[in-house]
């Protein structure tokens, strides 16, 4: 699948686009099929995004898991600060990155 | 050390405007993310892989306690709760918020600090000695120089859109403790024969992805014309570095192609002429400057001797202290590699920490060095065991300066777009592995970068390391016998790269060739040279 | 030819359309030219006298090397019109001016309020340059 991600304006954050609007977790992308450029025109015209781009992607059991490490470190946060990723409380969050 | 005048105060308050202005126009969509980008970069604010990040300015790497407080509440009020030391002596915040980054800089300049040109294709922040000012060798304090640097490169009117970012150390002891030729523009402060101070300029060096060592082109270049002279060798590199490339667009490419004889005979050529423009600071503004950089107070009847009976302080005062060229002083150097620690980090409670103690033990003063760590320049050896001992409890006592456990590490893949493997696991699981061995493996310097930009100084390492993707997966090349100092030496892949267990184990078998062949007294980095790659590949792959 | 948009002169703008630097030494009669990233501006100095207009193109705002091309000029004692052209940005509207530069015909026009207060925001300056103000080191010592 191609999702769409980029960073929020104002604060920076990661940001992953679920369909309607930009969510900060991973598991909310859309797969958005040949409409990437069409939705990234729009979104960042409208300053609701900031250097967005497409990625690969694929749905498991897990969620949604993007196809290179480079953006699965960006949806999870540092693996050597777990305490300030989006999953502080499971130390084995890093693993799912690798 | 350096004060603002209103002159000084002024230009960094009309920045922070400026930035204010362009921040707003952006927020409200006047101008797009691509009109934007070079203009956050010249004030150090890059979109990384989570978020913005904030990289501010240690002219020379001084800062005064006060400004080292300010960094920890900035890093408490802005970020979360810390920040990274780089090797270029300035630090990072990595969790930076676009719309409050002009108040951040507004804070930063109520104590004269900025982040002015710590990105973008300028001259960037003026790297030093950390030692500046206290060490026994030096043949003069390096800073004032390079503050007549800073002002100089401050917002260039000609040199603001360079083919490359560009980058200047400037040092004043033979020994080398800021990778001086390993710069663009490299000076050695030296006295002539005459007892005149000069400047010798080492122009082209760099590291990246095609490490130079810069090569000596004016061996001593008159302190009166030091500014006219870097004038030339940037006019010449601005016309005509290469900007087809970006990969071959550094001035040590430049130098390189044209060869060492013909950019220096152009070099010379545009100086005679910038001679006639006059362009040169009077003699009274350096004496000005250095005025504020005489030596602290120092008590002439400090006692010169240090009581050594706790056995964890004695190994941390033979590890992490140096010679002062006053009697009764020494300087510390505080560790921030604590064993399995991320190299350079420093939360906001340990840098107000180190604030307080360069207050009370250091005449108000402390350093970044560019090996991540932080220095407190003055300190009385009757009060080091005190010292040590705040520190050992705060977590920043560790006793491995140079050791194999203080690496110098990028962020990688952990927090940088640009990476291609994390760097930080590595230097942790090394440091975990290999620091009951410190003690017995000496001094072993250990550089670790998450892609070819090298700022991680793997190419300088005594054992290099570089992360590299290898379809996706994360991938490690060991390198041996570089070097930064006074012998610089660029180090030598050694083979096949390895997975991050893998590479964790090859630095422990290197350790172990070298703790079999060593000869009496000899570095790691001696030993190297004396036998070279071989018996080192032969563990490894053999 | 590019109009310019700000134009710090007093004296009549030149009409001639600008020739290149490698043909300019050859049409004794040109009075303008137009200086590319490439072209080495001290191939003018021997024709300085008779030049009125200088055009130095910035084919993308981030190759710098109009700035060393117009100090050249300076140095050696142009006196004619000296115009950016091109990818000139409101943000380096000060930096050009500095650099000798005493007209801006940007592609895309600036917008007015941005580059009014673009060109005056900094009160001082570190460097002394052909502009002729006044750095910050001399009016610390008089």
């Amino acid at each position: 699948m191609k999702i769409l991600t980029g960073n929020d304006l104002k604060t920076g954050a990661v940001t992953w686009w679920d369909g309607v609007q930009w969510s900060l977790h991973v598991e909310d992308a859309v797969d958005v099929g040949d409409h990437a450029e069409t939705i990234l025109a729009r979104e960042t015209a409208a300053r609701r995004v900031n250097a967005g781009y497409a990625i690969d992607a694929v749905k498991d059991e897990g969620g949604v898991r993007p196809g290179h490490i480079k953006e699965r470190i960006r949806a999870l946060g540092p693996t050597v600060r777990i305490d300030l990723t989006l999953k502080p409380a499971d130390p084995e969050a890093g693993t799912w990155v690798i | 050390m350096y004060k603002y005048d209103s002159y000084d105060q002024a230009m960094v308050d009309t920045r922070v405007e400026e930035f204010r202005d362009q921040v707003k126009r952006r927020l409200e969509g006047h101008i797009t993310e691509d009109q934007f980008k070079p203009l956050r970069l010249m004030n150090g604010l890059y979109l990384q892989l989570h978020a913005y990040m904030l990289r501010v300015a240690v002219p020379y790497g001084t800062l005064s306690s006060a400004q080292m407080r300010m960094l920890g509440d900035i890093a408490d009020k802005y970020d979360r709760g810390y920040g990274h030391f780089t090797t270029r002596q300035n630090i990072q915040y990595n969790w930076i918020k676009l719309e409050e980054a002009p108040d951040i800089l507004a804070d930063l300049a109520k104590v004269e600090m900025h982040a002015i040109q710590t990105s973008g294709n300028c001259i960037r922040n003026t790297t030093s000695d950390q030692y500046a000012g206290a060490a026994a060798d030096e043949v003069i304090d390096p800073r004032p120089y390079a503050e007549l640097i800073r002002q100089w490169s401050t917002f260039h009117p000609e040199f603001s859109f360079l083919p490359r970012k560009f980058k200047m150390a400037v040092i004043a002891s033979d020994t080398d403790r800021a990778a001086m030729r390993l710069h663009d523009i490299g000076i050695q402060l030296v006295r002539n024969e005459m007892g005149e101070i000069g400047a010798a300029f080492y122009v082209g060096g760099g590291m990246g992805r095609t490490p130079m060592i810069a090569p000596l082109i004016n061996p001593f270049v008159p302190i009166d014309q030091m500014i006219t002279y870097s004038e030339a060798c940037l006019r010449v590199y601005n016309r005509y570095g290469r900007r087809d490339n970006k990969y071959k667009a550094r001035i040590k490419i430049l130098v390189h192609e044209l060869g060492k004889e013909d950019y220096t005979a152009q070099v010379e050529a545009e100086f005679l002429h910038l001679l006639s423009q006059n362009i040169e600071p009077p003699l009274d503004e350096l004496s000005r400057i250095k005025a504020q950089f005489v030596d602290p107070p120092f008590d002439a009847a400090a006692p010169d001797t240090i009581d050594r009976s706790d056995p964890d302080f004695a190994l941390w005062n033979d590890t992490n202290c140096l010679p002062h060229k006053k009697p009764g002083y020494i300087a510390v150097t505080i560790s921030l590699k604590p064993v399995g620690g991320i190299p350079g980090d420093a939360s906001a409670d340990q840098m107000r920490l180190m604030a307080d103690l360069a207050r009370e033990y250091s005449f108000d003063e402390c350093r970044v060095t560019h090996a991540q760590n932080i220095v407190l320049p003055h300190v009385r050896k009757a009060d080091l065991y005190t010292l040590w001992q705040q520190l050992d409890t705060a977590g920043l006592g560790t006793a491995n300066l140079d050791r194999i456990g203080d690496i110098i590490a990028c962020p990688g893949l952990d927090y940088c777009s640009l990476a291609n493997a994390r760097s930080i696991p590595v230097a942790q699981k090394i440091s975990e592995r290999l620091s009951d061995k410190s003690a017995a493996i000496g001094e072993l310097k250990l550089k670790i970068s998450g892609c070819i930009n090298a700022c991680g100084h793997h190419h300088a390492g005594h054992i290099g390391i570089l992360g590299v993707d290898r379809k996706g997966v994360e991938n490690y090349q060991l390198l041996l016998g570089g070097c930064e100092g006074a012998d610089t030496s660029l180090g030598q892949i050694t083979g096949p790269g390895f997975d991050e267990d893998g590479i964790v184990d090859a630095v422990e078998k290197t350790t172990e060739v070298y703790l079999a062949a060593r000869q009496d007294g000899e570095r790691f980095l001696d030993t190297y040279r004396r036998v070279g790659m071989a018996p080192f590949k032969e563990a490894l792959y053999g | 030819m590019a109009e310019p948009q700000y134009r710090f002169r007093d004296d009549e703008p030149v009409g001639d359309p600008a020739v290149t630097v490698d043909s300019f030494g050859d049409q004794s009669n040109a009075a303008a030219v137009r200086i590319e990233p490439g072209d080495d501006a001290r191939a003018l100095l021997p024709h300085l006298e008779r030049i009125r207009l200088v055009e130095v193109n910035f084919p993308v705002f981030g190759d710098g090397r109009g700035y060393s091309a117009a100090r050249i000029l300076r140095e050696a004692g142009y006196q004619g019109e000296l115009r950016a052209v091109g990818d000139v940005l409101v943000d380096q509207v000060a930096f050009l001016r500095r650099c000798g530069f005493d007209a801006f015909a940007p592609e895309v026009p600036l917008n007015p309020a941005d580059a009014e207060a673009a060109f005056i925001r900094f009160d001082n300056v570190y460097q002394p340059t052909i502009d002729g103000r006044t750095p910050i080191w001399a009016l610390r010592h008089g």
